[in-house]
């Protein structure tokens, strides 16, 4: 028999609900795979009974003839950002190592009722703060992918989904989930070759999720297809009363009414996206973009964006801002680390714990957003930033008055050597430059891969939807899959 | 105006007052999560993960909690905003888990209103006076410290965390001590008439924070302000007032200048100390919390929340000096109670059915023996009677027997008292206890006939004009008939024959 890891969900799906290969077996080669490959990083932790326990259930659910789930006997991996019962949720994080939920969030909740097991808890940008994966406490992500040029400098898979990434990428698992607030799944599904949506904000539940940032953090699946990520999509996404903010509305059968024939579609393409200092191979993985959808029978149309470079700054006052808050409750009082001398008093316990818990990044975003938010500079930036936020919507809302789908690149750079932007965290948020706005805007998109660089290395391309309009992207998304044909794998060296 | 005034060595003061009242909203579950609420459980057995601020826990509006705001503010006549918003007021405490408070700064659910304060001369208040509501905007409670449970440690209770409160700022128009006290019972009045609040102080369900200034009579402006934290009584926010503004005139005839700070009652002394200066004050970051849209309220809702609400205490105390010919003081006792009112109407129904007239006709009676009579007779029988027996079936029917004229008063408060220790009924003990008094003008007659013959030289000054001596007839006839004559007919029969 082949190798199973280099299986996707749908086909892991089909094969063992039609008995090719039983479910266990998978989860034995996935298990296997994540066992070794200890040199990425990718896991912090690893449940290979877990991905069993869930096997055993398809396998014996299909010998019984019983109806197997749209996820049946599918392995997963599960960033550490989503709680899971009684297995170390950490958010990448000293504060909560150790901390072990009683409860499930609802999106792996519903994946284990899809039929999905879990492979394990992946490696992620401390509380998903960084965008290169070397803000965890459990140690930076290897991108599975090295340049051609003999470098041999081990890379980022991006972040903050970077265990997600590299984890799909080098078939440690055929899909994972991920969380975006300003493009964390889709900057290192382009960085590592693999595919990402991020859904309208409130498809998928919050619930059980360690918070970012609130008004935009929201999770998706990434996969090696669209299709793969259409029916993980489906089962991660649908309203939950547990969150205020959960969008009201039925999940579409995204997976079956997936289609790349664009005719009649109009593609947008923004010219501020246009910007200086972005690499020429993106450009021309962005101009091969155009001519795929035009190829696939969609319209292209230049349209304009004009608040788009505001939003970038705007993005790191109101995410650090919600971040200050959201990340007040780790006070060493009721769980997580609990830093405190003997008979030291209650200010102490909050210093030292929360000192000794954050990482470097984590405390920087949160010192920002405690900064942006204080009396006398609330409406210079808090103020500001809400008000830029809404016009980047506008620019979005005006664009659809001329297309139906924006197509820009997912980052300015392919993937760039650990450690090379760890002095300069300003470079580093530049790497989210062109999936901010889609965040600010709470819009579908996703990244798709384009092709190898001239050094070996994944380009991706970055669709953006209308809210609600994930099908729309999905079939984009599709279409350029069609025609990119990225077969390419990273080669073996972990 | 109240003429409320200190005297200071340089002319005379007024004090304005503003109250911040904390009204604990009656509700089942807390305001964004399912947990309990009830008072006096184990420390932390009713916390969710929501209140815990576990990872990744959201909040979700609890909509009868929003109901009850927005009936306390239709029932103070103001204005509800359909849009409010709700923000996080962040500071750490180890009481405060999520460390922030969900409140409303910036668009609260309630808006202008107003509620009056009547007119209490003994107390300095003139004539009835409006007292202005800002707002009301509903939060989370924080839990509980205890630090007398260990010897070095202090523990955490957070069963009260996330419980939800209504904030109802006042307007600073009071400007005495007894007006603020007026202000907070009325308040109490119309949370507890339109069942949103308990009003329990005791088990902090009602608490205020008091603002005080003062400045010379005839300023128009307001004095710096202290805020005095967290008081717990109508008794102690009087002392509260009393004490701050008294303070703040000395500080300021003294030459000195009043800083705005948070100050705290020390119920033990009546005296109030500072807390934490302006300097010292938190910078609570309000923003608009992310995890909750704003709230939004339809038609229908606000329509259901206004056709829920009861007959309130100024159209209530109205209908009974109008309708029920009630006299201002019976109207303002029976209204200032919820219980006091249900138990009033429940009896006065009963015994207008019983007798077969209307209500006005018998209101008073019922008034009195409610206000009066039948909290003086359980008073002085204290644990001998059993609160229980005094149904109101039972005791309509002994206002039916008086009405009728079958017992005397005196009888009444007889049968009651064995009612009280018995549960017997009223019909049952009159008969069978001889509490029954003669209308039987026969029997009256006789008496009558037998004093007039005996005491002929009275008869005579009487007729001769000496008034008083009808009483002198009227005793030493129900003495004759041994105080169970009907008195009316007693009056009726020797006026006929004394002419």
């Amino acid at each position: 028999m082949s190798d199973l890891t280099q299986l996707g969900v749908k086909a892991i799906r089909d094969g063992v609900t039609g008995g090719e290969f039983s479910a266990v077996e998978v989860a034995e080669a996935f298990n296997t795979a994540v066992a070794a490959a200890s040199e990425l990083n990718a896991f912090i932790t690893a449940t290979p009974d877990h991905a069993l326990a869930a096997a055993e259930k398809a396998d014996a659910d299909r010998a019984a003839g019983k109806d197997l789930g749209p996820l049946a006997g599918v392995p997963i991996g599960m960033k550490d950002l989503f709680a899971t019962r009684g297995v170390q949720t950490s958010a990448a994080s000293h504060i909560l190592e150790g901390f072990k939920p009683e409860y499930e969030s609802t999106v792996s909740q519903k994946l284990w009722d899809a039929g999905a097991g879990m492979l394990g808890k992946l490696n992620l940008d401390q509380f998903a703060m960084g965008s290169s994966n070397e803000s965890s406490y459990f140690g930076e992500v290897a991108n599975p992918w090295k340049a051609s040029d003999g470098s041999n400098a081990k890379l980022t898979p991006g972040g903050s989904s970077g265990g997600s990434s590299a984890a799909v990428a080098a078939r440690l698992c055929p899909a994972a989930t991920g969380t975006d607030t300003g493009g964390s799944i889709r900057q290192p599904a382009a960085l590592t070759g693999t595919t990402g949506i991020k859904p309208t904000y409130g498809r998928c539940s919050r619930w059980g999720i360690v918070a970012f940032a609130s008004s935009l953090d929201q999770a998706g699946p990434m996969a090696r297809s669209v299709e793969d990520c259409a029916i993980m999509l489906e089962a991660m996404a649908g309203f939950d009363a547990k969150d205020s903010t959960s969008l009201q509305m039925d999940v579409p059968a995204w997976s079956a009414e997936l289609s790349g024939d664009l005719s009649g579609k109009k593609v947008g393409i923004p010219k501020e996206y246009r910007m200086d200092g972005t690499d020429a191979e993106i450009l021309k993985a962005w101009d091969d973009g155009i001519a795929w959808l035009k190829d696939a029978g969609a319209e292209v149309v230049d349209i304009s964006l004009p608040h788009t470079k505001y939003a970038l700054p705007a993005y790191y006052i109101v995410a650090p801002a919600e971040a200050s808050s959201n990340l007040a409750r780790y006070d060493g009082v009721r769980y997580g680390l609990r830093d405190i001398e003997d008979g030291a008093g209650l200010q102490d316990m909050y210093a030292t714990t929360r000192a000794h818990g954050f990482g470097d990044e984590v405390k920087r975003r949160i010192l920002i957003g405690t900064y942006v938010l204080s009396a006398g500079f609330y409406d210079a930036y808090y103020t500001q930033a809400m008000k830029v936020r809404t016009l980047v919507q506008r620019d979005f809302e005006n664009a659809w008055a001329e297309c139906d789908v924006v197509l820009a690149p997912t980052t300015p750079t392919a993937a760039f050597a650990l450690g090379e932007k760890l002095d300069d965290p300003l470079a580093l948020y530049l790497s989210d430059i062109f999936t901010v706005p889609a965040s600010l805007a709470g819009l579908p998109a996703m990244s798709v891969p384009a092709g190898l660089n001239s050094k070996g290395l994944p380009l991706g391309l970055q669709l953006i939807g209308k809210a609600f309009d994930e099908q729309g992207v999905l079939n984009a998304g599709l279409a350029i899959e069609q025609r990119a044909e990225f077969t390419a794998q990273p080669e073996r060296w972990w | 105006m109240s003429n409320y005034r200190i005297q200071g060595a340089t002319g005379e003061w007024e004090i304005v007052v503003g109250l911040e009242v904390h009204a604990q909203v009656t509700s089942k579950a807390k305001l964004f999560s399912s947990a309990s609420t009830e008072f006096g459980a184990e420390p932390n057995a009713q916390v969710s993960l929501i209140d815990a601020a576990m990872p990744g826990m959201l909040p979700v509006p609890n909509v009868e909690c929003i109901r009850q705001a927005v009936r306390t503010g239709m029932a103070i006549e103001a204005e509800i905003n359909k849009w409010s918003r709700f923000d996080r007021k962040n500071y750490f405490y180890a009481d405060l888990p999520q460390g922030y408070q969900i409140s409303q700064l910036y668009h609260p659910l309630v808006g202008e209103g107003a509620l009056t304060i009547e007119a209490d001369e003994k107390a300095g208040i003139p004539e009835d006076k409006v007292i202005g509501i800002e707002r009301i905007h509903v939060e989370q409670d924080a839990g509980k410290l205890m630090h007398d449970q260990h010897p070095t440690m202090s523990y955490v209770d957070l069963n009260r965390t996330g419980v939800a409160l209504m904030e109802i700022v006042s307007r600073p128009h009071m400007t005495s001590p007894a007006e603020a006290g007026a202000y907070i019972r009325k308040l109490r009045s119309i949370l507890r008439y339109v069942g949103s609040c308990d009003g329990n102080m005791e088990e902090g369900s009602m608490r205020a924070d008091v603002n005080v200034s003062v400045r010379k009579v005839g300023d128009t402006e307001l004095g710096t302000r202290t805020e005095t934290k967290n008081v717990n009584s109508v008794r102690f926010v009087m002392q509260a007032i009393e004490h701050e503004a008294q303070r703040q005139v000395d500080v300021l005839e003294d030459g000195g200048t009043i800083v705005q700070e948070t100050r705290l009652f020390d119920p033990g002394t009546g005296t109030t100390r500072s807390m934490r200066s302006k300097e010292d004050a938190h910078d609570y970051r309000y923003f608009p919390d992310p995890d909750l849209l704003p709230l939004e309220l339809d038609d229908a809702f606000l329509e259901e929340c206004r056709a829920s609400l009861p007959e309130l205490p100024d159209a209530k105390r109205a209908r009974y000096t109008g309708d029920l010919g009630l006299s201002e003081y019976n109207a303002r006792e029976l209204t200032a109670e919820v219980e006091t009112f249900a138990r009033f109407e429940t009896l006065l129904a009963a015994t207008a059915a019983g007798i077969g007239k209307p209500e006005k006709d018998v209101a008073t009676q019922v008034a009195n023996w409610s206000l009066s009579v039948a909290p003086g007779v359980i008073k002085a029988l204290g644990e001998e009677g059993d609160i229980t027996h005094a149904t109101a079936e039972r005791q309509a029917a002994i206002l039916d027997m008086q009405a009728k004229g079958e017992i005397s008063g005196g009888q009444a408060k007889e049968i009651f008292e064995i009612v009280l220790k018995t549960g017997r009924e009223p019909g049952e003990i009159a008969d069978s206890e001889g509490l029954k008094q003669v209308s039987d003008t026969g029997a009256i007659e006789e008496a009558i006939d037998t004093i007039i013959a005996n005491n002929e030289d009275k008869v005579a000054e009487y007729r001769g004009g000496k008034d008083k001596l009808f009483g002198f007839f009227v005793g030493q006839t129900m003495k004759a008939m041994q105080g169970k004559a009907n008195p009316a007919v007693v009056n009726q029969i020797l006026k006929d024959k004394l002419g």
